[in-house]
């Protein structure tokens, strides 16, 4: 940029503050000499400096201010002239003049060091100590003594700038308890750069540049022939943060959105089931671990709920007992009121049992889908929550077959940013053939186990559909995936609620 | 999932050959295990629910040897007759009513054995047992023992034995109460007035099953060559099985199988039966599944290579596999067999029409309105506590409670939102104001009519915090998203304890009242530990929905 259209771009505060800059160079005496404000100055100093116009030199000072007892001595006089004055005309034992000047006890033994030092009195031990004034004592006596001449002084002063006379007299109070402090202060020096040398030579210029643009220039014109100061718009400004979802929203929206584009529909319903649902439909025996309280939410009060149409619990009652459609079954003597018992649902596959439940025959083939909460027994730790996502599916179709889920499965986790994934064999109870989905973790180049998959077994199939056709169907947790892209390590966070993380936290841009 | 520690050098000797660690960590994976990791000398694996024969070296070994193509097919073992009985006292009926017997001799224990014996029992225990509730083992020197065998019921305080690790005799109840297994398992035999002993023929107490054996005669030591199995549960079909997975190991480990008569009174079983369970097969159904079209004698393969026998469109089960109920699980192991990594993807052409949940739809426009208006959301758990619920907002609105939850701090599900978005603001105040924030999410309430007696509504919370956030601010947020939805509503006075009285609203759309609007209170906001003014709204958008 040239150097007329820097001028172009000061500001009037920078304009103020620059002719005090040819002259003066510490801050005080800039803010001094632009009869500015001490903010105004700052402010007008850094963006000068960010010009380029301006340098700054810092240097470290020793720096000397009054202590408490400087300040009251500078008031009172010094206590040692008090006590040369009573002993002027006559000796006097030390108990007197204690009384007689009403000196503090340690005041009265600073006094005798002091002078003693300066060869003042001279002390003779007797009964009593006996106190004297000196020829050296009446001498001083009739002088300001030189520490009393720096009380004296304008303080803050520095060190490095003191004659002899006052060193020596600033050494022997700051030997005294209180009277003096030092500090190392840090002063900054500005200058003016080649660059602004050439801009004060060349001088500033119109003074009547604008610079804010004002209604009422627009109405009256005034704002034609003049120029516009102007902006570094290079400048750092103040932080705004506007409305925004949730992350986790935003993440959800997404994977619904594949779903939605792959034709399947969305299914939704109540996170409070009967094991019926949650467990029993979905052939887990009734002594299965998952079942324990150790694992699953159970409702206190009320405990249980209502089952189903009978016809249905006693189709599922037999797929337990005896199994259906070839099926051995587990062998057990099913209880009702277990199956009673309502739990927060620990998979939202609970969705797709009362999906398949309430299928008409007309409706296949259907596709269905959903992305919602579930609830275990965890405790919460970095890797572990008790409420978390899930996206579910299901393909009801007489043609489905084991290739078509790794299919589906493939494409969703595709579109989620994990091109690569590989199927293992899994186990769950209502599934078989049961399929662990990996993904190969682009960056970290390391298999990332996103969750389970599988066929639903006919045990959970024909009682609820009432005919034994393939459905392809799948649970993957779906938190992780959240983790992975906005680099989360510890679980927790996702729903920490921590207003700084959302308001700067990028959005999903998958 | 039981995790299992199988010896590296044992393993290697039963499949019959040594294996390269990245050979072993490309395969197990395969064949339906968690391949927690490879060291020197062990392998650590978790055995999937649905193969506890898998639990040991042995039956690892076995599996994976026929799936990498070493020693295929049906694999036979050979039991010797024996004259052994067990007497099976009717007593037992109402206890722990059945037991299925055998002895296996000629092992040559050693630590690592009787290691490998522990880790069976153990984990058989904890998985296929349901913790001993359902099959609880019991292994012993067999030559410590004299047949007849005795299974019966007795009164605790005539039960008296050394139990394994204590220095003395104690009784049936004492074993309960004072020795520190006994403690753990007490719950399996509560309530009973007879608990189940095992006795021999010189009246030695072999154990107290589901709890302990005796320290005499129950203890497998290096001098031990011959074993006694027992397993007892409720269940005769699932004690059989689990019996088969344990000497079918033993057998692996140089045992020869012996076995024994059960006399069930006058109806006397034979046990171990290693005899295979048939099912028949429909290659068409396999081949429909999974999209395949695998000829007879490939299917007949994969059987194979997955420890089955095959003739005639008849698969052999081995006896100790218990996950075959349905033809669907062999559907699955031909597929581990022909290889997960060996199928061909395919999205099929299906036209189904894509639609998306209506109130789905209604809360995202919900959400957008806010956005809009430059709040942010947040996310909070359903599951809340009572200090704040109710005592922190001072109000008495009842959550439903959790039986047993781990953390204390999330135990109650709640009923109403504002206390747990007060919360996140109590957490937020080290950084700037205003602070606005909403969130769309379940309460729960009882409700005799539903399903589970619990109602589910879902709601929106909207809350504005700063220096000057007040009534006319939250009124305008409700103002903005009403005219926006094109509705008109009411407000009308009421009390609440958690706003400032006279400064909070009930809001009616249609006559069904839908939402609280107001100031909250002082007092709650010291509670929360808050200096900011905090105006908020909650909206039940399930019934809001409800009169569109």
């Amino acid at each position: 940029m040239n150097i007329d259209k820097i001028i172009d771009t000061l500001h009037p505060l920078e304009r103020a503050v620059l002719p005090a800059l040819s002259n003066h160079n510490k801050f005080e005496e800039i803010v001094f000499n632009s009869k500015l404000k001490d903010i105004e100055v700052m402010r007008a100093l850094q963006w000068l400096q960010n010009k380029g116009i301006v340098e700054s030199k810092q240097e470290s000072k020793e720096i000397i201010s009054l202590d408490q007892n400087g300040k009251k001595y500078l008031v009172s006089g010094l206590p040692e002239r008090k006590f040369l004055e009573l002993i002027k005309e006559k000796e006097m034992p030390l108990s007197s003049i204690m009384n007689e000047g009403k000196f503090q006890r340690e005041e009265l033994n600073v006094c005798i060091g002091v002078l003693k030092g300066k060869a003042a009195i001279s002390v003779e031990k007797g009964k009593e100590l006996l106190v004297s004034i000196t020829e050296q004592g009446r001498k001083l006596l009739e002088k300001e003594f030189l520490e009393e001449k720096f009380l004296k002084k304008d303080f803050p002063l520095e060190i490095s700038q003191l004659t002899p006379e006052e060193r020596f007299a600033f050494q022997n109070l700051l030997k005294r308890k209180n009277f003096l402090r030092v500090e190392n202060k840090k002063v900054k020096y500005f200058f003016l750069t080649d660059l602004g040398k050439q801009i004060i030579e060349k001088g500033l210029g119109d003074s009547e540049i604008i610079d804010s643009l004002t209604p009422s220039m627009i109405k009256d014109g005034s704002w034609r022939n003049k120029k516009f100061r102007r902006y570094d718009i290079k400048v750092n400004v103040p932080k705004t943060f506007g409305g925004k979802r949730h992350f986790v929203s935003q993440a959800i929206e997404y994977a619904k959105r594949i779903w939605l584009d792959m034709g399947f529909k969305e299914m939704t319903g109540p996170i409070i089931q009967t094991s019926f649902w949650n467990f029993d439909a979905l052939f887990t025996a009734q002594d299965h671990p998952v079942r324990d309280l150790q694992d699953t939410f159970y409702i206190k009060d009320p405990a249980h709920g209502k089952l189903p149409k009978k016809e249905l619990v006693m189709k599922v009652r037999k797929a337990h007992e005896e199994g259906v459609a070839g099926s051995t079954g587990w062998n057990y003597s099913w209880n009702q009121k277990e199956a009673t018992k309502n739990v927060l649902r620990t998979h939202t596959t609970v969705l797709s049992a009362r999906t398949i439940a309430a299928l008409k025959k007309d409706e296949l083939p259907a596709k269905y889908f959903s992305v919602a909460k579930c609830f275990r027994n965890e405790t919460l730790d970095w890797s572990h929550l008790f409420e978390f996502n899930q996206t579910e599916g299901i393909v009801v179709d007489e043609n489905a077959n084991f290739r078509h889920l790794l299919g589906y499965l493939k494409e969703f986790f595709a579109k989620m940013g994990f091109p690569k994934a590989r199927f293992r064999p899994a186990y769950f109870p209502y599934t078989e053939p049961s399929v662990e989905i990996d993904v190969l973790h682009p960056v970290h180049k390391e298999w990332v186990e996103l969750g389970g998959a599988g066929i639903f077994r006919p045990e959970v199939v024909v009682p609820l559909l009432g005919k034994d056709i393939p459905v392809l169907a799948w649970g993957p947790g779906f938190d992780r995936i959240i983790l992975d892209y906005y680099k989360i390590n510890d679980i927790r966070e996702l729903y920490k609620n921590d207003l700084n993380q959302l308001r700067t936290i990028r959005a999903w841009m998958k | 999932m039981p995790a299992v520690t199988l010896n590296k050098k044992v393993f290697e000797k039963l499949v019959g050959k040594k294996l390269s660690d990245k050979f072993l960590s490309e395969r197990i994976p395969m064949i339906g295990t968690d391949l927690g990791k490879i060291t020197q000398d062990n392998i650590e694996v978790e055995v999937f629910p649905n193969r506890p024969d898998m639990l040991s070296e042995q039956g690892f070994a076995r599996a994976f040897r026929s799936f990498i193509g070493l020693k295929k097919g049906l694999q036979t073992y050979t039991i010797k007759k024996s004259s052994y009985k067990v007497i099976i006292d009717p007593s037992v009926k109402n206890v722990r009513p059945y037991t299925a017997c055998a002895v296996v001799k000629g092992i040559m224990f050693d630590d690592e054995k009787i290691r490998e014996v522990i880790q069976i029992q153990e984990k058989l225990h904890v998985t296929y047992g349901r913790n001993r509730r359902k099959v609880a083992i019991g292994i012993y020197p067999f030559e410590k023992i004299r047949t007849p065998i005795k299974y019966l019921a007795k009164r605790p305080e005539e039960i008296r034995f050394k139990p394994l690790e204590s220095p003395r005799v104690m009784n049936g109840r004492q074993i309960l109460s004072q020795h520190g297994t006994g403690r753990e398992y007490a719950h399996l035999l509560e309530g009973f007035s007879k608990f189940p002993v095992f006795i021999d023929a010189n009246k030695k107490v072999l154990s107290m099953p589901p709890i302990i054996n005796s320290d005499d005669v129950g203890k497998i030591t290096e001098s031990t060559r011959d074993v006694f199995i027992e397993c007892s549960g409720f269940d005769f079909n699932v004690l059989s099985k689990c019996l088969n997975m344990i000497v079918t190991a033993l057998a692996d480990m140089g045992g020869t199988i012996y076995s024994m008569q059960l006399n069930y009174g006058s109806k006397k079983i034979v046990t171990p039966n290693l005899e295979p369970e048939k099912m028949k097969i429909d290659i068409n159904y396999i081949n429909k599944i999974l999209g395949l079209s695998l000829k007879e004698p490939e299917i007949k393969k994969y059987l194979l290579m997955m420890g089955f026998g095959y003739k005639n469109k008849t698969v052999l089960i081995p006896a100790y596999r218990a996950d075959i109920l349905h033809q669907i699980d062999l559907a699955e192991d031909i597929a581990i067999a022909y290889g997960y990594e060996n199928f061909k993807h395919e999205i099929p052409n299906v036209s189904t029409i894509a639609k998306e949940d209506e109130f789905e739809v209604f809360k995202r426009r919900i959400a957008n309105i806010l956005v809009g208006l430059g709040l942010i959301e947040v996310n909070t758990y359903n599951l809340t506590n009572e200090e704040i619920h109710n005592k922190k907002p001072n109000s008495d609105l009842k959550g439903i409670e959790i039986i047993d939850a781990k953390n204390g701090d999330f135990n109650l599900l709640r009923a109403w939102m504002i206390p747990s978005l007060l919360n996140v603001l109590s957490e937020n105040k080290r950084y700037e104001y205003p602070q606005k924030i909403f969130d769309i999410g379940y309460v729960f309430k009882p409700d005799a009519t539903t399903e589970t007696r619990i109602a589910e509504m879902q709601r929106l919370c909207v809350i504005v915090s700063h220096a000057k956030a007040d009534y006319t601010e939250i009124k305008q947020v409700l103002d903005f998203l009403m005219s926006t939805l094109n509705l008109s509503y009411e407000i009308e006075d009421v009390d609440n304890n958690t706003f400032i009285p006279g400064r909070v609203g009930r809001v009616s759309v249609k006559g069904r009242k839908v939402a609280f609007i107001g100031e909250i209170h002082p007092q709650v906001l010291e509670n929360f530990n808050l200096e900011m003014p905090v105006a908020a709204l909650e909206l039940n958008l399930t019934d809001l929905f409800g009169v569109f």
